[in-house]
């Protein structure tokens, strides 16, 4: 029931409790007119009247035998008798009951020229006849020839059920008689289920649109345009001046023009949302006037809102904002209209303090959706207590859901630790059905915004204390993946899982991380007394005993682990191991961990051991399994988009702070021994090599430039052998897989190939090639890449192999260059262009002219700028032959933001390039490398 | 592309008054779907919104209902759909009903079902609102009620 019911509602309820006090046992209801059927009146008050489920079944077989013995009967039936008994069938089937005959009586009363008796066969028809049944063809002949009658009535029927039935046959059957009625200009309502967008009917709907005085047949046809425009959208695109035109017409209209359209002093209301749909099917109208015109209508609806009510009943106040909510929806849809959106905005914080609880719903969730556009998202933040008050205060769990999906849409840099302190506190007492999806919401934001890592290996630990249940496996793999990636917070994470494991009663998904977490990093915290090698085994096999199988397996790992990190508990260590309840453990699994970590103690040396055992190598960034799984739970469409590459762009300051340290690393680099084999090193080991072959006495480069905009291709080619690439980035990481074929028949031998990298990139092969690549092969090797800070020297790939007996060595340039780590960044002009100012000092920006290589192709520019890594950014400079993009490189030590404009002279066949960044170097390197591109 | 995908009108007890279907469902899955309705509806009270949105039993749907005395007064539609707008179809065909049955109750619709069926194609057709107009709708009525 809504809130403060209006005194017809009042009465009416007032009404039904008392009928309902005096129902029983039932008495003929008044309402049977000279149309009612008595029979069928007597029948419904008997099973009323059956005191119990036995007694309605008699009750009803025995109805069902009398109507059987009737159909059968010699005595033909009249009209009047057919029609009461199906109907009595129909309330039968109603019930609950299965009917198997009487559809035949059904079909004959379509051939009737009664009314009443024609309805009961369509009722019949569209309630229990399904598609396939062999009746169709039946069916569709008493349609036909009751849609070519010319009795409107008749017509009518034949359509509903068309609408009703809805099956592709009936709608292919019709598909070509219905625009004729339509046509025809009868009163009929049009909205059969004809999805097929048949020339006339656009044609047909369109002109009704247009001109239709009857909003009943507007709106009929508004419906129909809709579904149809969102099939083939560029056919209907005439809809939407149409639509304008007539959403204008009803919402400046004094209410008298659409009298009996008017709800509670609210013009046409469904009219206007299906209208207000409509255009939502398409962007913002191009043509001025009409864009002028529906901003009109908008801005007029949100007047509307502000006016003082027409009545106190919430029926008007309900009409009155369901238009005002999709118009809300089409500002959103547009997001071009800055003072539109935060109108809208302001209204919809009005509404979550109302005192109804439906506006406070809807407000957050429209609020949420305008979180995601850049012009309104600081003004939704704004209402951050209201939002974070309704989680605390609102009774319905639908509506403190959405405070809590509000809250993760306006979360930013700015309020992420008020956020997610907030969602962690109402986690508590959250409701059970929702807590799982608030846990990854938290563990997602404590990932996205953590500015320093132990404020999220805290917050992570925190939500397995308050909700350790629903933590789920990929939050803690996350955790793990992030602190064993970013060695500025192993310290913390060990020292802080230590102290949590203290805890009498702890979560086995703490075991977990606590586990993994002290068997990779436990050393840095062994130094402390109260936490030496021993505490820390003797507290984490303390919850062994307690734990799932699985978790003492991961246990077992960290044992064994232990005994590589720390050789004093190894004795004791290997005494847990030899127990029976390990070594004979009824899991296989245990059992064999067990008798394998205890074997490797036992025989391995420590350099094995060590090697066995080395810390795990940093995980290749990817998307946040975390992510992936909220995004399946709540389908791609729910999921407020709150990419900030954007912010990040803003954010940058923080991490210049870092520079100076930086530079300080770099330079103390260059004064430290290189242990990679340069270019020039390489030379002079072939040279004093014994080999006879021909050694590849330069770098071989000639395709590196092609590979700046682009991640894949071949890389170089001789008659023996091929090498082929194919490389991903994100952010500073990147892998990159290498293959090598053999172009010939014959097995090359000794096959190595390995990497020397300058200091600012790491460079790890995940997996040494095979020694012998077969004739005709081709092997595969995988590369992981590290960006510490920017770099202009590319790492050389080194090749050697056996030929027929001849050494070959093959040295190719690597093509990683510095703009792979760039992510691209989306900036509106005004961002751009004050940026731009910003890095205005001499040394930040670098320029180059030069001639066109290239025939200078629009489009070739374009997708070379985004393939170097940029984002293009349209509409930014006022010249449009001109090209901006805008984007961030990545590396370990820091980010440094990045703005570039290319201005193309067809004349002269030349080109101007501006690189401006706040480091020279990295100015310097991207112009170096974009330039040679043109 | 239905939007509507049924109406319902159940009263405390679960017995079904009214199941329109937009949308094909074998019979199996209407059963299931009317009991869930009526397990998520009645539990709820005038704090509560009256919409509901359950991931696991509804997916993409939605539930727009209202009670009015013992009966409940559903519209299934898209998770997108206009919630007010509904909630007020509702409203508007529970008028329309009132009207046409002379302060309408719960024995009206179990004695004169095959006449809800009508009232419902006259406002409602293949699963959108059609026709709003309280005056239209009843003068169509009133003219087929005089029909033999």
């Amino acid at each position: 029931m809504g809130r403060g019911p209006s005194p017809l509602t009042q009465r009416l309820l007032l009404l039904l409790l008392r009928r309902a006090a005096s129902a029983a046992p039932d008495k003929m209801p008044a309402v049977s007119k000279g149309d009612g059927m008595r029979g069928l009146a007597v029948f419904i008050s008997d099973i009323r009247n059956c005191k119990s489920k036995e007694a309605e079944i008699k009750r009803i077989n025995k109805e069902l035998a009398n109507i059987r013995s009737k159909f059968k009967g010699d005595k033909a039936l009249d009209g009047y008798s057919k029609k009461k008994y199906v109907c009595k069938l129909l309330f039968i089937f109603l019930l609950g009951h299965d009917i198997d005959f009487g559809h035949m009586e059904a079909v004959n009363l379509l051939s009737s020229n009664k009314y009443t008796e024609k309805q009961i066969g369509y009722l019949f028809i569209s309630v229990l006849v399904n598609s396939n049944s062999d009746l169709i063809r039946l069916i569709n002949n008493g349609i036909k020839n009751d849609l070519t009658s010319r009795n409107p009535t008749f017509m009518n029927l034949a359509l509903h059920c068309i609408a009703n039935v809805g099956s592709r046959e009936m709608a292919e059957a019709f598909a070509a008689e219905i625009p004729r009625i339509l046509v025809a200009g009868s009163v009929i309502q049009l909205l059969a289920p004809l999805s097929a967008a048949d020339q006339p009917i656009r044609a047909v709907v369109l002109v009704v649109l247009h001109h239709g005085q009857r909003e009943g047949v507007v709106t009929a046809a508004t419906s129909l345009i809709t579904t149809l425009a969102q099939k083939s959208p560029d056919d209907f695109k005439t809809s939407v001046s149409l639509a304008v035109a007539r959403l204008s017409r009803i919402v400046t209209s004094a209410s008298i023009d659409l009298q009996d359209y008017t709800y509670y002093f609210v013009a046409a209301p469904w009219l206007s949302v299906k209208l207000l749909r409509l255009l939502q099917c398409y962007p913002p109208p191009e043509d001025a006037a009409l864009r002028g015109r529906l901003t009109e209508c908008l801005e007029t609806i949100l007047n509307k809102a502000q006016e003082p009510p027409k009545s106190k009943k919430v029926q008007h106040s309900n009409a009155k904002n369901a238009v005002l909510f999709e118009a809300i929806s089409l500002i959103i849809h547009h997001d071009s209209e800055p003072t539109l959106l935060v109108r809208a905005c302001n209204q919809l914080g009005q509404f979550l303090q109302h005192r109804e609880t439906n506006l406070r719903y809807l407000a957050l969730e429209s609020m949420c959706t305008l979180a995601s556009s850049e012009f309104s998202h600081e003004a939704v933040k704004t209402h951050i207590e209201t939002v974070i008050n309704a989680l605390k205060t609102e009774r319905d769990v639908s509506v403190r859901q959405r405070a809590v999906d509000l809250l993760y849409a306006m979360c930013d840099r700015s309020n992420a630790k008020q956020i997610v302190a907030e969602m962690l506190s109402y986690l508590e007492t959250a409701d059970y059905s929702i807590r799982e999806e608030i846990v990854l919401k938290v563990a997602i934001l404590a990932e996205k915004y953590a500015v320093d890592y132990t404020w999220y290996v805290d917050t992570i630990l925190n939500l397995i204390r308050i909700a350790g249940d629903y933590v789920s496996d990929e939050v803690w793999y996350r955790v793990i993946q992030i602190v064993i990636n970013r060695d500025d917070v192993q310290g913390y994470a060990a020292k802080t899982v230590f102290e949590a494991l203290q805890a009498p009663a702890c979560h086995e998904n703490l075991v977990k991380v606590g586990g993994y977490i002290l068997g990779e990093f436990g050393n840095l915290i062994a130094g402390d007394s109260r936490s030496s090698p021993l505490v820390q085994f003797n507290l984490l096999h303390s919850k062994f005993h307690l734990c799932s199988v699985p978790t003492r397996a991961l246990l077992l790992s960290a044992y064994i682990k232990f005994i590589n990190l720390f050789p004093e508990v190894k004795a004791t260590i290997q005494e847990v191991l030899r127990s029976d309840s390990q070594l004979r453990n009824a899991d296989v699994e245990l059992q064999q961990r067990a008798v394998e970590y205890l074997r490797l103690s036992c025989i391995a040396s420590t350099d094995i051991l060590a090697t066995v055992l080395e810390e795990m190598p940093p995980f290749p960034e990817r998307e946040s399994s975390i992510l992936a799984k909220l995004k399946r739970k709540k389908g791609p469409g729910n999921l407020p988009d709150i990419d900030d590459t954007r912010r990040s762009v803003n954010g940058n300051t923080e991490h210049n702070n870092n520079n100076t340290e930086t530079t300080a690393k770099v330079s103390s680099d260059l004064l430290a021994l290189s242990p990679a084999p340069s270019a020039g090193a390489s030379l002079l080991v072939d040279v004093f090599s014994e080999s006879s072959a021909p050694a590849a006495a330069d770098v071989y480069e000639d395709n590196f430039a092609r590979f700046v905009c682009k991640n894949n291709g071949v890389l170089y080619e001789n008659q023996l052998l091929q090498i082929g690439l194919k490389s991903e980035y994100r952010q500073n990481l990147g892998r990159m897989y290498v293959f090598y074929g053999n172009k010939t028949s014959t097995q090359f031998l000794s096959f190595t190939a390995s990497v020397g990298s300058p200091d600012p990139l790491n460079t790890h092969i995940l997996h040494p090639v095979d020694p012998t690549v077969d004739g005709g092969a081709q092997v595969q090797q995988i590369l992981n890449i590290e960006c510490l800070s920017d770099f202009t020297e590319a790492p050389v790939l080194n090749i050697q192999f056996r030929y027929g007996g001849t050494l070959q060595s093959i040295a190719v340039k690597l093509p990683i260059m510095l703009n792979k780590f760039f992510q691209p960044t989306e900036m509106m002009s005004q961002d751009f262009f004050q940026r731009w100012k910003q890095l205005g000092a001499p040394q930040q920006e670098v320029q180059k002219i030069f001639k066109a290589k290239h025939p200078m192709d629009t489009e070739v520019t374009k997708a070379k700028i985004i393939g170097f890594g940029a984002a293009l950014l349209d509409g930014v400079d006022p010249n449009p032959a001109n090209f901006v993009g805008a984007g961030v490189i990545h590396t370990k030590s820091t980010q440094v933001g990045c703005l570039l404009r290319l201005e193309p002279n067809t004349q002269a066949q030349m080109y101007r390039l501006t690189l401006r960044t706040s480091r020279d170097s990295v100015s310097q390197r991207l112009c170096d490398l974009l330039s040679e591109q043109f | 592309m239905n939007k509507i995908r049924f109406i319902l009108i159940q009263n405390r007890a679960g017995k079904t008054r009214l199941a329109k279907w937009y949308m094909q469902f074998d019979d199996d899955e209407k059963q299931k779907l009317i009991e869930e309705v009526h397990a998520v509806v009645t539990v709820r009270d005038a704090k509560h919104t009256n919409f509901v949105e359950s991931d696991e039993v509804f997916r993409n749907f939605k539930i727009i209902y209202r009670r009015y005395a013992g009966l409940y007064f559903c519209i299934c539609v898209d998770v997108t759909d206009n919630n007010l707008a509904y909630l007020e179809g509702i409203h508007n065909f529970v008028e329309v009903l009132n009207e046409y049955f002379h302060n309408v109750c719960e024995l009206d619709l179990v004695f004169n079902f095959y006449k809800v069926y009508t009232v419902v194609d006259e406002m409602f057709l293949a699963g959108e609102i059609r026709e709003t107009s309280q005056t239209k709708v009843l003068k169509q009525l009133l003219m087929l009620q005089s029909l033999e």
